[in-house]
Parts: structure tokens; C-alpha cells; sequence
């Protein structure tokens, strides 16, 4: 469903994807990994369709298509989701009136009808309810005063009612403590379907403990170095990304 | 400092014509009160660029009004019904149209004992000293030329007074209807307010104008609270776009008086909206907030000064702007802390949105401080729409125009909510997200 083919990016002139191929099916989760600055936030914030990355080779094509000339809220209306590592506080917007907003823009983007106010409660209501998570989140303005923790479950909120297809995780594990990882790896694993699938980045493997991958590719220096199955993560975690970055260069 | 001013001469040429008409021309107390006003606005002339306190705004545009001779007399248009904000039967209602009171579109049914509201031109002529006693009270406001200038000309506006210890339950809606239809017109509303010790009443006062007729609306508003008293007084000024709107609000708050005032100003070519508020005696305290949405290239200054003249006083300012195109803002807010005006609190926030680089916005805080122990601060702030939030909300389906519209929304709400009555905040809201959906 995804395709990354030969992708490269520049950040201000500077190359920091230097050739990604990666293809993911429905129902896989793929995992990749690699130290600080080798280009894993970048790729989740070129998929997604953030401005200040210069795409100058290749392509993302997602259901075939190419998702690089859309606008971000297109690529979330073909069912992209990031899950930000640094969720925005945004003051005076409650979380009910932006997820409101965002589900019924996304359902108008897909064909169908817009959710009435009766009808989007009964769906908050369902997903507080399956992801366990209360609905005091909702009355709140979005991310305003809320610990590490409640940030990142309120993405996995938001996630959890706008169904992407394709979730991706950028860091999702950081800043947080083991039980409030546990609560959003638990909320990823709920959203998993044959279907969907999921790419985690991280930069430890310990989220991977929680949701488990089929596939781990090793990012480093903008490229693919390796790839393979879960038990890669557990190396990478003994040995460190010493090897891989000197390969790399 | 006398002034060859252009835009000076259609005033004063027309005042010896017309003083015999203006209302309460049998009283020589008023015929002495508009000569007096007319010789220092001749003195002065229209407030320019030249004056510290107009630096940011030029009324030059008033020359393009091309107001004709007639421009000062009345221009009743037809209308048959007022465009009230508030359902039926929930609001006592005030309606003029094009400066005249007009009985017949409004609602005054059911005032409580004690409150007066009505046309200050119909009381000049039942009961002429109230109106001269609440006219007096301001008179001691000197080197205002807009004031002069109201007084020499004014005709009619609200009056509402209310007993000691009364209370107006019911909000009062005062609705201001202008269309040049039948010509360039230029008005002097005059809103005489005058509050009872421990009395009460919430305003909420709007100005329409029909879009594309040129106008001048000169308003003065003469505000006293005695003891305990509050006033909460809500405007929104949505003039026609071609329109020249001038407010000045003069108002004293006695001890433990409370003004909670806020202004949404989203109309006219032009307009200035300046509030001087002087807070006498321990315990007054005023709210001064407000919000201003401007585009193409209209111009909005707000201008407030707050005199702190005895200890134990407070004053909170909340402005925020959002400016598109090539539309300006000015704000100017002075706080002035007297040398007996000891354990004064005040403090005032303009945060203005830049929607384009050819926005602008003049902003001046001035804090000027005699007294050595007080709370004053003070916050100005201009920026654009924060990207990263921008994204955040694109990125989970939101188109940018809806993302925008939500962030500013948002923004401006931070000045909304400090509307003391909450229940007429949505109503504020309403009109943003109107103002935002254009």
C-alpha cells in the first residue's frame, strides 16, 4: 500500500534522505531504527507532507498514488496519520471541536456524510471507551497543560477516530515513562488490522516490546542500511549503531 | 493652537447656520455649552498626525466623504425593522437610525423603577436639567477636539440612569442603524450614562452600516459610576465599509465601581475607538478589552488611557488583533499611576495576528508610573499563524482555511472570554466566525 521509492530530501540544501526504498503491505508493521540525525523524523514528516523538505528524487506513491503532491490534509484524507513526537499544545481550540472538525473534513474527503453532533459523541464515546482513556481529555483545549503521557494518548485518541490506514509513529516513545508507553503501545495494538498498517520509529527498542514489528530496517545517514525481522532490534540494542554508521559513510 | 486644517472648515462654516435647529436651542445654558465647544474645536481643529496622541491615524480620509452642506442635517432613512441581536421579549431595545431615536423600533416596555432610557434629544426637551446635570459632569475634560466637536453638533443619543440601588435585570440593546442612501451624512451621537451608588446594567451596543455608503459617525459617550456600581458594556462596531467611525468614551468610577467594557471592531474604512477612564476613589476598577478583525485596507486604532487617581485601584486590558491584507492597527494604551494612587494593579496585553507581510500594526504601551507601590505590566506582542499548529491541524484532515480560521478563532477567544456576562459571549463568537467565513 505504501511504495517509497529512491527517496531523497534536502533540509535547507542539505541532503537528509539519500535514497529510501521501502514497500509496506496491509496488516505489517514496520519498525525502523537508527541513531539521532540519520533522517527517521524526516521521513515521517515528508510522507505526511510538511513544508521546509525538498523532495529532489524519487517517490511515495500510497494506494498508488502519489501522495508528494498533495496537501497534508489530503494525504490524512487517503488515511496517512503521523503521530507526532512533540504533539502542539493549541490554546483555546477544545479537542472536541478539533476532532469534530478534523473527522468530518476526512469524511467529506472520502464521499460520506458529515457527522452531526449526536452522532460524533456516540463515536468519542466508543473510542474513549475501547482505548480506556477518559473523557475529560475532550473538554480540554488540545495538548494545553497536558503531561508527556496525556499528549501522546491524545494522539492515539485522535488516531483511533479517524481510522488511517496508515499510522506512523515519529518517536512516539519518547519522554515517556514504561506505564504511559504501555497505555499507547496498547492503543496501537487495538487500531491494528489486516488492513492497516503501522510504521514505528524509535530510536530504542524498547517500544518495540510493546508493539511487536514484522519488519526492522536500520536508517543511518539517509538509507536503508538493513533490514530484518524483530530480532534485529534486540541486536541493535546490544551492539549500538556504531557498525551501521560507519558502513553508511 | 489655532489650525488651518481643510477638513476643519465644513464643520465650523456650517455651525452658525444650523445652531438654531440643534436640539435644545431654547435653553441658553446648551446654546452656551455648543458656542463654547465650537470656538475650542475652531481652536484646535480635527485632531492631526501632528498630535502625540493621533501619530498613528490621519483623518485625512474624511476629505474624500465629501461631506456636502446638508451633511449635518438630519437623514432619516426607512426602515422598518431593527437588526436586533437578541431574541425577542429577552433585552429591552434602544434603535436609531442614522442617529435619530426611533420610538417605534424600539422596546422599553417594563423598565424597572428607577431607570430611565430614552433619547437624550426628546429628555433635553421634557426634563432639561437632568441632561444638563449629566453633561456638566463631564465638562472638566479639556483638549479633546472630537468631543468639541460632538457637542457643538450632537442631537440625540442614549440616555440611561439608574437610581441608587437599581438594577436593569434584562440586558439593554442599543442598536445603531447608518446608510448614506440619501446622501453623505455626518452625525454626533451623544450617550449621556449616568449609574446610582450599588445600581447595575450590562449594554450590549452594536453600530451596522449598510455596506458601501460613506458616512461619519462622530460618537462621545459621558460615563459615571458612583459607589459600587457596575456597568458592563459590550460593543460591537460593524459601520459600513466606507464609513469614518470616531468613539470617545469618558468615564469616572467611584470607589468600588466596576466598568467591564469590551469592543469588537470589525467595520468602517476608519475608525478609532478611544476610552479615557479615571478611577477616583479605592476599590474602582475597570476591564478595558476588546478585539479588532481588519482587512483590505481598513484602519482601526484603539486608544485607552486609564487614570489611577486614588490608591488601591485596578485596571485589566486584554486586546487582540487580526489584521489581512493591507489593513492597519494602532494601539495605544496608557496607564497612568498618580502619586497618591498607591497599591494600583494594572495590566494590559495587545497580541495582534499578521495574516500578510503587508499588515501592520502600531502599537504603543505607555505606563507612566508616580507612585511607588504598584502592580503595573504590560504586553504587546505581533506575530503570524503558528506554523507547527497550522500543520498539527492539517495533518488530521483540516483544510488550510479551516485550520487558519480555527487558530484565529481561537486566538481572539482569549479577549472574549474575559466578557464578564458569559451568556453574551457566544454571541461575540458568532460574529468572528462570520467575520472569518468571509
Amino acid at each position: 500500500m505504501l511504495e517509497i521509492k529512491n527517496l531523497h530530501a534536502d533540509v535547507e540544501g542539505k541532503a537528509i534522505l539519500r535514497g529510501i526504498n521501502l514497500t509496506i503491505q496491509p496488516g505489517e508493521v514496520h519498525a525502523i531504527m537508527g541513531p539521532n540525525g540519520s533522517g527517521k523524523s524526516t521521513l515521517a514528516h515528508v510522507i505526511s507532507g510538511r513544508d521546509g523538505y525538498d523532495v529532489t528524487e524519487g517517490e511515495v506513491l500510497y494506494h498508488g498514488k502519489n501522495i508528494l503532491e498533495m496537501e497534508p490534509e489530503e494525504r490524512a484524507g487517503e488515511g496517512v496519520f503521523l503521530a507526532f513526537q512533540y504533539p502542539v499544545e493549541i490554546p483555546g481550540v477544545t479537542n472536541t471541536t478539533f476532532m469534530k472538525e478534523a473527522l468530518n473534513s476526512i469524511r467529506k474527503y472520502r464521499g460520506e456524510d458529515e457527522l452531526d453532533a449526536m452522532q460524533f459523541m456516540k463515536v468519542i464515546r466508543e473510542k474513549t471507551k475501547q482505548l480506556g482513556v477518559s473523557n475529560d481529555m475532550l473538554k480540554r483545549a488540545v495538548n494545553v497543560g497536558f503531561s508527556g503521557g496525556e499528549k501522546k494518548r491524545n494522539d492515539i485518541l485522535q488516531m483511533a477516530i479517524l481510522e488511517p490506514s496508515l499510522a506512523i509513529l515519529d518517536e512516539t516513545d519518547s519522554g515517556l515513562d514504561i506505564d504511559a508507553l504501555k497505555t499507547v503501545a496498547d492503543g496501537v495494538n487495538l487500531l491494528r488490522s489486516p488492513e492497516n498498517a503501522t510504521l514505528v520509529i524509535t530510536h530504542y527498542q524498547r517500544l518495540l516490546d510493546y508493539i511487536v514489528p514484522d519488519f526492522v530496517h536500520v536508517l543511518a545517514k539517509g538509507r536503508i542500511v538493513k533490514s530484518g525481522d524483530k530480532t534485529l532490534a534486540q541486536e541493535l540494542e546490544k551492539k549500538g549503531y556504531a557498525e551501521f554508521t560507519d558502513q553508511a559513510a | 493652537m489655532k489650525q488651518d486644517n481643510v477638513m476643519t472648515t465644513p464643520f465650523v462654516s456650517q455651525y452658525d447656520n444650523l445652531k438654531q435647529a440643534l436640539p435644545g436651542y431654547s435653553q441658553p445654558w446648551m446654546t452656551t455649552l455648543r458656542d463654547r465647544a465650537m470656538e475650542s474645536f475652531t481652536q484646535a481643529g480635527l485632531p492631526t498626525q501632528r498630535r502625540e496622541s493621533w501619530k498613528y491615524t490621519n483623518l485625512r480620509g474624511l476629505q474624500q466623504l465629501e461631506l456636502t452642506e446638508r451633511a449635518l442635517e438630519p437623514q432619516p432613512i426607512s426602515i422598518d425593522r431593527a437588526p436586533s441581536l437578541l431574541p425577542e421579549g429577552t433585552a429591552h431595545r434602544v434603535v436609531f437610525v442614522n442617529g435619530g431615536f426611533r420610538p417605534d423600533l424600539s422596546d422599553l416596555a417594563g423598565l424597572p423603577e428607577g431607570v430611565i432610557v430614552g433619547s437624550v434629544a426628546d429628555l433635553a426637551e421634557r426634563e432639561p436639567q437632568r441632561v444638563e446635570a449629566l453633561l456638566a459632569a463631564h465638562s472638566d475634560v479639556e483638549d479633546q477636539p472630537l468631543v468639541a466637536l460632538n457637542t457643538a453638533f450632537m442631537r440625540d443619543g442614549l440616555l440611561l440612569e439608574l437610581e441608587a440601588g437599581r438594577k436593569l435585570d434584562r440586558v439593554l440593546e442599543v442598536i445603531h442603524v447608518n446608510s448614506a442612501e440619501n446622501g453623505v451624512f455626518a452625525h454626533n451621537a451623544r450617550n449621556l450614562i449616568s449609574l446610582g451608588a450599588g445600581s447595575e446594567a450590562t449594554i450590549l451596543e452594536h453600530h451596522t452600516g449598510l455596506n458601501g455608503t460613506a458616512y461619519y459617525i462622530n460618537a462621545a459617550n459621558d460615563m459615571t459610576l458612583a459607589e459600587d456600581a457596575t456597568l458592563r458594556h459590550y460593543r460591537i462596531q460593524a459601520e459600513g465599509t466606507n464609513a469614518v467611525h470616531t468613539s470617545t468614551m469618558n468615564g469616572h468610577l467611584s470607589g468600588n465601581s466596576f466598568y467591564d467594557g469590551y469592543t469588537l471592531s470589525i467595520g468602517a474604512a476608519l475608525s478609532r475607538n478611544e476610552t479615557n477612564m479615571k478611577l477616583t476613589a479605592a476599590g474602582a476598577r475597570c476591564h478595558l478589552n476588546g478585539g479588532y478583525l481588519m482587512r483590505d485596507k481598513q484602519h482601526c486604532d484603539t486608544t485607552t488611557v486609564v487614570d489611577h487617581l486614588s490608591p488601591q485601584t485596578s485596571c485589566r486590558e486584554v486586546f487582540k488583533g487580526v489584521l489581512d491584507d493591507r489593513s492597519r492597527g494602532v494601539f495605544q494604551g496608557r496607564i497612568v499611576v498618580h502619586p497618591e494612587a498607591q497599591q494600583t494593579d494594572g495590566h494590559q496585553l495587545n497580541k495582534v495576528l499578521l495574516l500578510t507581510d503587508t499588515a501592520e500594526i502600531n502599537a504603543k504601551p505607555e505606563l507612566e508610573i508616580y507612585a511607588d507601590d504598584v502592580k503595573c505590566s504590560h504586553g504587546c506582542s505581533a506575530g503570524e499563524v503558528d506554523h507547527d499548529a497550522l500543520f498539527y491541524l492539517r495533518s488530521r484532515g483540516l483544510s488550510e482555511t479551516s485550520a487558519k480560521a480555527l487558530l484565529i478563532q481561537a486566538f481572539l477567544a482569549e479577549s472574549v472570554s474575559e466578557i464578564g456576562k458569559e451568556e453574551l459571549q457566544d454571541l461575540f463568537l458568532e460574529k468572528i466566525s462570520d467575520w472569518l467565513a468571509i
